[in-house]
């Protein structure tokens, strides 16, 4: 690995490379997903302890699912069309991508929001049973990691404003945030598979 | 450093080339998934089996075309960190279901 040689080569190079933060991050994003792996397993071995309660079946829409699903998947072509004009230096472009990123992540932090408002009010809360425990702790996580990452686009986007060019630090923070944004679908594909899609048959 | 993400976007996968084809993909993934499971024509574990194959492909769609992942030189540092959490989360899933199931086996608890 070239990472003692990395801050010098960078500049260098013109951005051929990359520093070592974006390696770090990436092994963050790994830690990460060892986390994940501990809730599946856990929702895994609980899926059916349903002390009597109600079960997935009952409780989950497929409507509102899909809905939520469309909004993080959209939301990753609109990061990914950020990080191009990123790379054309294209600061105004960049803002307004992040923006609609922005909106999109919103929106389903939104409906996962009214969606445990929801189950709570019906009295289907993370208390009620070790099958809703197991998913409050799985999917509210994931939740928070989205929240996590809004606020982060937003600390972006007010970066960006101030500056005329994208210097190869801005362009590793929003790498960086471009691996999180992206991975973070990758555990809803699991999310909406094994936790939603998987009770529904 | 490992991942020559800027590089490769502008050039190797071609950029907005690239995301297209993964958002393609992604959707129509995506979308077979809800419709094995709205179409109640398989039987339930093929139904499981079917999604499962379906998430699987997807999450190699998103790691290739979103992530950026690949096998050149420059990205060994970071395949080799993900193959290891790979193993890593497969011997946890595997192993807790495992012990659980043998565990619930003995106490007759299902």
């Amino acid at each position: 690995m070239a990472h003692d040689t990395t801050t010098a080569d960078a500049h260098a190079d013109h951005g051929h490379h990359e520093l070592p933060t974006v390696f770090g991050f990436w092994v963050y994003l790994m830690t990460d997903c060892i986390i994940f792996g501990s809730l599946f397993a856990v929702f895994a071995v609980l899926h059916n302890q349903f002390d009597g309660g109600p079960t997935g079946k009952e409780l989950f829409e497929i409507s509102g699912l899909a809905l939520e699903t469309a909004l993080l998947l959209i939301s990753s072509i609109t990061y990914g069309f950020g990080m191009i004009a990123a790379h054309k230096g294209e600061i105004k472009s960049v803002m307004m991508w992040l923006a609609v990123t922005f909106l999109l992540g919103l929106g389903f932090v939104f409906l996962e929001v009214k969606e445990f408002a929801h189950m709570i009010a019906e009295g289907a809360g993370p208390d009620r049973s070790a099958f809703l425990s197991a998913f409050f702790t799985l999917v509210s996580t994931h939740g928070l990691h989205v929240s996590c990452g809004l606020i982060w686009i937003v600390t972006l986007i007010v970066q960006l404003a101030g500056t005329t060019a994208i210097s190869e630090r801005m362009m590793n923070k929003l790498t960086m945030l471009s691996l999180f944004w992206h991975f973070l679908d990758i555990v809803w594909i699991c999310v909406f598979t094994y936790v939603y899609l998987a009770s529904m048959i | 450093m490992s991942t020559d993400h800027s590089a490769h976007s502008e050039s190797g996968h071609g950029g907005a080339g690239a995301y297209a084809i993964g958002f393609g993909l992604a959707v129509v993934l995506t979308i077979a998934s809800f419709m094995v499971v709205m179409g109640h024509s398989l039987s339930p574990s093929a139904t499981l089996m079917a999604i499962s194959v379906l998430a699987a492909i997807q999450v190699v769609v998103h790691l290739i075309f979103f992530l950026h992942m690949n096998t050149t030189a420059e990205a060994k540092w970071n395949n080799n960190v993900f193959l290891f959490t790979l193993m890593f989360v497969a011997i946890f899933i595997v192993g807790t279901l495992f012990i659980m199931d043998n565990t619930a086996a003995h106490m007759m608890s299902r």
